[in-house]
């Protein structure tokens, strides 16, 4: 595949001049890229407008409420020793995400290095800090339903805070649980090597786009959900 | 993001790697940008933390927003080194939302002062 892809015309082109080059070469567009990733990233684009959606609906119910927005910064707060800490739950969530990208980064690395046992054993790391973040969603979860939180109503003012909260923080742990999934799969396929008979480990690269995206959504949460 | 730069860094080395493919990269810049990320989300935490208020605290949350998805997309995704084709297919569309949100601010506000003015609450 790679071979003949160097030789068509238009691939040692840079910048604007490539894309044109290749959107109207009337061949494949995005030469040299592997088909499995060129979709992934399509579709973690329309991903991108699904959460978009509900962050900017998100918006618009905030600032169109005439009702108080509660303060995330105190609903979020634990209390822990004694001492109530503001927003520490989400902070924890926030670095355990992000702990998982690195450890994923790595597995793409290894992947690519033909260490099977390391690929594995990195993205089985990032699937248990992904376990443990939806974990973590699921008792703040709890905690707001035993204090009252529904979808069509919330003790601290605005019922919409309720709705934007379960629909954007569970769409987005949706999308952790499926991933856990997908890298234990892929993992294990990696172990049992798979993909050192096809010589190509662009597959956990591909898992590690969906990881990354999911980590990057949750910037956006975290910085207009309970930041703002 | 320097991508005629890196473009240019990163084409010998795809070519020179195309028999295994993919993007295979020093293990270094993995922990540079690992320790960058927990570093700004350390900091967006600050902005909670220490209470910053109205204009410091959009434009601070902004900031390590911005930072934190831009490392995210253009190494731990490896966006700086794709190809400008997809780049572009990818990164341009997004910027059609910023029309969505313009729209949707003007639609709230409206609702707001609507509610304010025939409901009086």
């Amino acid at each position: 595949m790679a071979d003949h892809a160097i030789a068509e015309p238009g691939a040692e082109l840079r910048g604007l001049e490539s894309f044109i080059a290749d959107w109207s070469g009337d061949q494949e567009a995005f030469k040299r890229v592997h088909w499995g990733k060129a979709m992934m990233w399509i579709f973690l684009l329309s991903d991108t407008f699904v959460f978009s959606c509900f962050l900017t609906s998100y918006m618009t119910v905030r600032s169109s409420t005439t009702m108080p927005w509660p303060n995330p910064s105190k609903v979020f707060a634990l209390t822990i020793g004694g001492q109530e800490i503001p927003l520490i739950l989400i902070a924890i969530m926030t670095f355990i995400l992000i702990s998982s990208s690195g450890t994923m980064a790595l597995a793409v690395n290894y992947g690519y290095r033909h260490d099977r046992t390391k690929t594995m054993l990195l993205m089985l790391a990032t699937a248990a800090f992904g376990a443990t973040f939806v974990s973590m969603q699921a008792f703040e979860w709890t905690k707001l339903i035993l204090e009252g939180v529904r979808p069509w109503v919330n003790p601290w003012g605005a019922p919409q805070f309720g709705s934007a909260f379960f629909m954007i923080t569970g769409f987005h742990g949706l999308h952790v649980s499926i991933g856990v999934i997908y890298l234990t799969t892929i993992a294990i396929k990696v172990k049992r090597g798979d993909y050192e008979r096809k010589g190509n480990y662009e597959v956990v690269e591909i898992a590690g786009l969906y990881w990354h995206f999911v980590d990057l959504v949750w910037v956006f949460i975290f910085a207009f959900f309970y930041l703002w | 993001m320097d991508h005629g730069h890196a473009t240019a860094q990163a084409l010998p080395q795809q070519v020179h790697h195309d028999s295994k493919q993919g993007q295979q990269h020093p293990l270094g810049i993995y922990f540079v940008i690992w320790g960058l990320l927990f570093v700004l989300s350390t900091f967006s935490y600050g902005v909670d933390y220490f209470g910053f208020h109205g204009l410091a605290r959009w434009f601070l949350i902004l900031l390590f927003m911005w930072l934190k998805a831009g490392l995210i997309v253009a190494v731990f995704m490896h966006m700086r080194w794709e190809r400008s084709p997809l780049m572009y297919a990818i990164l341009v569309p997004p910027l059609l939302l910023a029309v969505l949100v313009g729209l949707m601010s003007i639609e709230s506000a409206y609702t707001f002062w609507t509610r304010i003015l025939f409901f009086g609450f």
